[in-house]
């Protein structure tokens, strides 16, 4: 008795600093998250009153809600088939352009939804050049591929979007496992899958559980996918909200539904964090060299190789389909589209660095590429740190971080129109004015950002043995030098992965923010928004243009931060 | 003598660096030249020239700050949720479906500017002179130019001739949920077919293979055949002054319009942007001056080519490429304003059941 009295104490003794630390993350979700969300709630109960019929009420509900389910889940399913065998290979394997191809899979997280719809019609709208090519070749009357405005184009579009979060996820944690384990178990007599079933699966369920739920989140609240890509006949839960906050303004039944989209990701998150808890096994750091090999079978080279197409033709086709589309003047000779003329042209990007209409909103590439990047960078300090923060406060075997856990996963499934919403009614005077407060949009990609950073960054931490850091303890290092000559080195690839899904996030993002974006500090997604919401075809090849811009800045700097190797560190 | 010295320079400079603050300091004071700053709260779509801007900034000592917040609804609601303690002085982009609500909420202070003389009285809506009339622009359905000529298809002359069978799957239209110009094209439905006949209609497109899509973008840029994604309609819903801009935003010079709008009676719903003076300003006779000048020859006649929209001001002069690519539809479709406030959802939802369930 008496000793477990003083083990306790010990115990908690040895957590403090660790809690204070956890409580800066907590401050910040309490500041930038709970006051708007609730502000927004509260607005909402205000308003209610009696003006809601409840009869009418639960269909409203229902359909959206198991409709925003029901693809989340087809989505999460399909991503995963692409997704699991595709971290396999980038986690085991070394193969030709292997670095290259895990930037382009970054790159579809900073492309605007309009820009992407824009190019999967390029690709296999019913005037797509797959189509077009299909019908000439097989002499066909109508376009063979007819998935535009269907469930299969949301579907196709979410795999588009997040197969990057299982390839950096899951194979992040793979690439961290031991082959000798799996070389173990197939002495013994394993076959390949039972190995993977009893061997490997158990020691990557946190990274597999992680990966399906921010999918499936990001699923779940999808918006801009279903808007453009699935059409009218569709609709998720935050397209109602939407509707209802901004075309009705109802602000009542958006609260309504936002709540109810809120609730679900807690219930869903709870669970999460109930079953992965206490699951974290220790992977030990391991050298590249030492995991990845080059494939020598002829199966192993099939794999790679049919892999590899299947994620150049969903993900960098309709890229390119819209690099392509940047440098091409099309003169149509007939109207039935039949005989078209392409045209090689410069012009779409030369226009972009003239003001031709004189408009005080006018902006230069330069300029927009600028503050999108300096957000962006702002974004990675702050989900950095706070994720870092907040993982060490995961790592410690106690209730609360069970809770603490699930609490920070829900700005995934928050609306990001009552996100933005909130913002506008909290912070409109000072000390934080949105007008003059420019932070807040940092502020707010960083709360979408740090589940992802907290995924990535948790798991290594928990990693790092013990024994490294008592010893150096016990050889007389200062905490300060443990922090950089053992936790950092070992934590620098978590960083650079976690550090570009912020970055990437925050470079794409254009749901909260549009509510908060200022006309002096315009970013890409804003210009692009600004040259497609006028007829002419100049202003669409800009906008193709000014999203090629996009995609090759930030292919180019992932590049060079994957690259980038702190003096002195090797590569784990 | 060394410290000295020291003391007497240090003493020096600072008798400087006070009179250069005096120097400075002495015009503020006497001109007032330190400004105000106003600011002024609108949708992602507003767009002004530079010059004139810094001319207004000039000649009223002011610096005028713009806050673009989101679609017409979004910045409505910005304003909205955030009037007990204003974030602008000034509100522009409130439009004719929106106008009932805007004015229930009491966000807008009355001004009766001497401008007003000058602005087409048909478009003065509030008679309380809390929204004044800036700007208008009609929703109506564009036509493919060329196709219609090579497939010696006749044009549809009215929003009945929409469902005889020869328009068969060539209308592409916004839905009414998600998109402005959609609104404005179920309106001008229920405008003609009347409250009992619009969903008849809507029932006899659906049956006709209308399309519908979220969104203008999407429409226009993806399903229309004589926009830059060539796609597979040649009527679409979009505003009577996208022909102009297909002029001037052409990768090539043109001497005519690709496309251009259908203008018979009802068949355009006229959507009509009104300026505010917000509740709360602290800034009222700048506020004033700010609206005065929105609604003056200079800042009218700068509208067409930077938002694509017909000025209220009836002096105001029209550039070429309007007088020469756009046909204005002599009698657009309107609605009570009150009625659409009231109506809004009710409308949308019939039709959300009609057509796309």
């Amino acid at each position: 008795m008496n000793f477990n009295h003083e083990k306790m104490r010990k115990t908690s003794f040895k957590y403090l600093p660790k809690i204070l630390l956890g409580l800066i993350p907590i401050i910040f979700f309490v500041i930038f998250y709970f006051l708007p969300v609730s502000a927004i709630f509260t607005r909402a109960i205000e308003l209610a009153s009696n003006q809601i019929k409840l009869d009418q009420l639960i269909p409203r509900i229902w359909q959206p809600l198991r409709f925003s389910v029901w693809q989340a889940f087809l989505s999460t399913f399909f991503t995963a088939l692409l997704g699991i065998p595709a971290a396999y290979i980038f986690a085991r394997f070394k193969f030709p352009g292997k670095s290259l191809m895990r930037i382009i899979t970054t790159i579809p997280f900073i492309m605007p939804t309009v820009v992407v719809a824009a190019g999967f019609n390029a690709f296999i709208g019913p005037n797509g050049w797959l189509n077009v090519f299909l019908m000439k070749i097989f002499n066909l009357g109508d376009p063979p591929i007819a998935i535009i405005n269907t469930l299969a184009a949301i579907i196709l579009a979410h795999v588009f979007y997040n197969t990057t979060v299982f390839i950096r996820v899951i194979g992040g944690a793979w690439a961290q496992l031991d082959r000798k384990l799996e070389y173990a178990s197939g002495s013994l007599g394993a076959s390949r899958i039972k190995t993977f079933l009893k061997i490997t699966l158990p020691l990557l369920r946190p990274a597999f559980i992680s990966a399906f739920l921010l999918v499936f989140l990001f699923d779940f609240t999808s918006f801009a996918v279903i808007l453009m890509l699935g059409g009218p006949g569709f609709a998720t839960l935050e397209v109602e909200i939407y509707t209802q906050a901004l075309h009705l303004l109802n602000l009542p039944m958006a609260g309504l539904l936002s709540g109810i989209q809120l609730i679900f990701t807690l219930l869903l998150t709870s669970i999460y964090s109930w079953t992965n808890h206490g699951r974290i096994f220790q992977l030990t750091a391991r050298d590249p060299n030492e995991v990845e090999k080059k494939p020598d079978s002829l199966i192993e080279k099939l794999m790679i190789i049919s892999i590899i197409l299947l994620l150049s033709v969903i993900l960098i086709l309709p890229l390119l389909s819209l690099v392509i589309r940047s440098f091409t003047q099309i003169n149509s000779i007939s109207a039935e589209g039949e005989h078209l003329d392409f045209q090689f042209t410069l012009q779409y990007y030369q226009h972009l660095f003239v003001n031709e209409r004189q408009s005080i909103f006018y902006v230069p590439p330069v300029t927009a590429i600028q503050n999108s990047f300096v957000i962006g960078l702002i974004t990675v300090i702050f989900a950095l740190l706070l994720g870092y923060l907040a993982s060490r406060t995961l790592s410690m075997n106690t209730k609360f971080v069970r809770i603490y856990d699930a609490l920070l996963m829900l700005p995934l499934g928050t609306s990001a129109v009552t996100l933005g919403l909130g913002f506008l009614l909290v912070f409109n005077k000072p000390p934080i004015d949105v007008r003059s407060f420019p932070l807040l949009i940092p502020i707010a990609h960083t709360l979408v950002g740090l589940p992802f950073v907290i995924r990535i960054i948790q798991p290594a931490l928990v990693s790092i043995p013990e024994m490294y850091t008592q010893s150096a303890a016990l050889l007389g290092a200062s905490p300060w030098k443990i922090w950089l000559n053992i936790e950092l080195p070992i934590l620098s690839r978590a960083f650079v992965s976690a550090g570009i899904f912020a970055f990437t996030i925050s470079i794409g993002e254009f749901g909260a923010t549009t509510f908060l974006s200022r006309p002096d500090l315009p970013t890409i997604p804003i210009a692009i928004y600004r040259y497609l919401s006028q007829p002419g075809v100049m202003n669409y090849g800009q906008a193709m243009a000014m999203a090629t811009i996009l995609m090759v800045i930030c292919a180019m700097a992932i590049f060079l931060v994957e690259r980038l190797r702190l003096p002195g560190i090797s590569d784990f | 003598m060394k410290n000295n010295q020291k003391y007497l320079l240090i003493f020096i400079s600072l008798l400087m660096v006070l009179n250069a603050c005096q120097v400075r300091s002495t015009p503020i004071s006497n001109q007032n030249v330190m400004p105000k700053v106003l600011n002024v709260m609108t949708h992602d779509s507003f767009s002004v020239s530079e010059s004139i801007i810094s001319e207004f900034e000039k000649q009223n000592n002011v610096k005028v700050n713009f806050l673009l917040s989101g679609d017409t609804g979004a910045a409505l609601n910005r304003a909205i949720l955030t009037k007990n303690s204003p974030q602008a002085d000034v509100f522009y982009g409130t439009d004719n479906t929106f106008m009932s609500r805007a004015l229930s909420e009491n966000i807008f202070e009355p001004y009766k500017s001497d401008e007003l003389i000058n602005i087409n009285d048909d478009l003065e809506l509030d008679k309380s002179y809390r929204l004044l009339p800036v700007d208008y622009g009609d929703v109506c359905i564009n036509y493919d130019k060329k196709f219609f000529s090579e497939n010696k298809l006749s044009l549809p002359e009215s929003l009945s001739d929409l469902v005889n069978p020869e328009y068969k799957g060539l209308l592409v239209v916004e839905n009414p949920a998600t998109s402005s110009p959609g609104l404005s094209f179920l309106m001008a439905t229920i405008a003609e077919f009347g409250n009992n006949g619009y969903l008849d209609y809507w029932k006899k497109l659906k049956e006709n293979d209308v399309v519908v899509v979220n969104d203008w973008e999407t429409a226009y840029y993806t399903n229309f055949s004589a926009s830059s994604g060539k796609g597979n309609q040649p009527l679409v819903v979009s505003y009577n002054t996208s022909p102009a801009a297909e002029v001037i935003f052409s990768d090539h010079p043109l001497t005519d319009s690709p496309t251009s709008s259908i203008i018979s009676e009802n068949s355009c719903f006229r959507q009509i942007e009104f300026v505010g003076i917000l509740s709360g300003t602290h800034e009222r006779a700048l506020a004033e001056k700010f609206v005065d000048f929105m609604l003056s020859q200079t800042f009218q006649e700068d509208l067409p080519l930077q938002m694509f929209v017909y000025p209220a001001n009836v002096k105001a002069t029209l550039p070429e490429e309007f007088t020469k690519f756009i046909s204005v539809p002599q009698k657009p479709a309107s609605l009570d304003p009150e009625l659409i406030a009231k109506e809004r959802e009710v409308w949308i939802n019939a039709w959300t059941d009609e057509v796309l369930r």
